[in-house]
């Protein structure tokens, strides 16, 4: 007869044990990536040199007043027309010359922007306003860039400008990074963000 | 010769489950490294306002996190309901963000300082002075990347 071995200890339960654990950390713990609006915030300057000259017909004012209301060039604006009046005003491209847009679509008003690299939008507030409608309405304004770059991307390249800057941002992507790169400069000189934040001012 | 002989009785021998534990173990050891806890316990009421137009923002150890919005309620007895900055667990001034920028960068390896990026985590009920207030130190101490970080949504949710 074999001799009887020692029986051995049941492991079979750690395995649920160790899964009970997992599913645990799974749940409880959330991988969140934050997303959000990034922008670059203008430097400070120590010498004042006076900023070229803007015609002021290259600057689109938007302001947010302590109450919340919209004014877009000083007129009341309702919200959800804050997009379009902002594509308008930068794909506008009346200009002459020089300053000729060709790659524009715009009405070609002569009262409006000139070029689109010219175009500053200047979003002003006060010390009141709410920071959610700040937002809101700094998020219309870069939809608009992004409405107008997706254009020229897809005109192009055949592609979305964000889906570009998306697959950039991928450390995964096994595409050519160099000509990504150069592409989305392409763009980028097409449709400068030109988005000034502004110190906000006492306004009455 | 019966040394070889085989002694089992025949029958099909049991697949051995004895490193199932080692691989649900390797998998729970991989979560408990890979996440992140959160470091700072808020004291801030922060419902962040919402934007469809985000970029993600990846490389959790290159984001410097600056929260504000009006104390908590248990807070509010103290602290009243002024909104207020939190830099890493307590509350701060706004003189204060230079000095935590600094020491943030410090912190940092030298090639990686200048990759730093500041996330805005403003409560959407906050007063943009606070906000400029921020924003302004951040431009004295040469922090010029920021994300104003949002939930996903339509921006129109922040009007109601």
């Amino acid at each position: 007869m074999a001799k009887r071995s020692a029986p051995e200890v049941n492991a079979g339960s750690m395995a649920d044990i160790a899964f009970l654990l997992l599913i645990f950390f799974l749940v409880t713990t959330t991988i969140e990536t934050d997303s959000g609006i990034t922008r670059k915030l203008p430097p400070i300057d120590d010498e004042q040199e006076d900023p070229p000259p803007l015609k002021e017909r290259n600057i689109f004012i938007v302001l947010v007043n302590a109450s919340g209301e919209l004014f877009v060039e000083d007129e009341r604006m309702e919200f959800q027309d804050l997009r379009q009046s902002a594509i308008d005003f930068l794909d506008n491209g009346g200009g002459q010359g020089d300053e000729a847009c060709d790659y524009c679509q715009g009405a070609k008003d002569p009262k409006s922007s000139d070029n689109p690299v010219k175009a500053v939008i200047s979003l002003q507030n006060d010390r009141k306003t709410e920071y959610g409608r700040y937002i809101a309405v700094q998020n219309e304004l870069v939809a608009a860039y992004n409405e107008l770059r997706d254009r020229e991307a897809n005109r192009l390249y055949n592609t979305d400008f964000t889906d570009m800057e998306a697959a950039f941002n991928d450390p995964e992507y096994q595409g050519d990074k160099d000509k990504l790169k150069e592409r989305i400069g392409v763009i980028k000189e097409l449709f400068p963000q030109k988005l000034s934040e502004a110190e906000p001012k006492k306004r009455n | 010769m019966s040394k070889f002989k085989k002694k089992g009785d025949g029958g099909t021998p049991a697949i051995s489950t004895a490193s199932l534990p080692d691989i649900v173990f390797m998998l729970l050891f991989f979560f408990m490294v890979v996440t992140v806890m959160r470091d700072t316990s808020l004291k801030v009421q922060n419902i962040l306002p919402f934007a469809d137009q985000v970029e993600k923002l990846d490389k959790k150890n290159l984001i410097m996190y600056i929260y504000a919005g009006k104390p908590s309620p248990r807070y509010q007895e103290t602290y009243g309901t002024e909104a207020r900055i939190q830099l890493n667990d307590k509350y701060a001034s706004v003189n204060e963000v230079q000095q935590f920028i600094k020491e943030e960068r410090q912190s940092k390896r030298e090639e990686l300082r200048d990759k730093l990026t500041t996330a805005l985590k403003v409560d959407k009920e906050t007063n943009m002075g606070l906000v400029s207030d921020i924003k302004q130190e951040l431009r004295k101490v040469e922090a010029l990347k920021i994300n104003y970080t949002t939930k996903e949504g339509e921006a129109t949710l922040n009007l109601e």
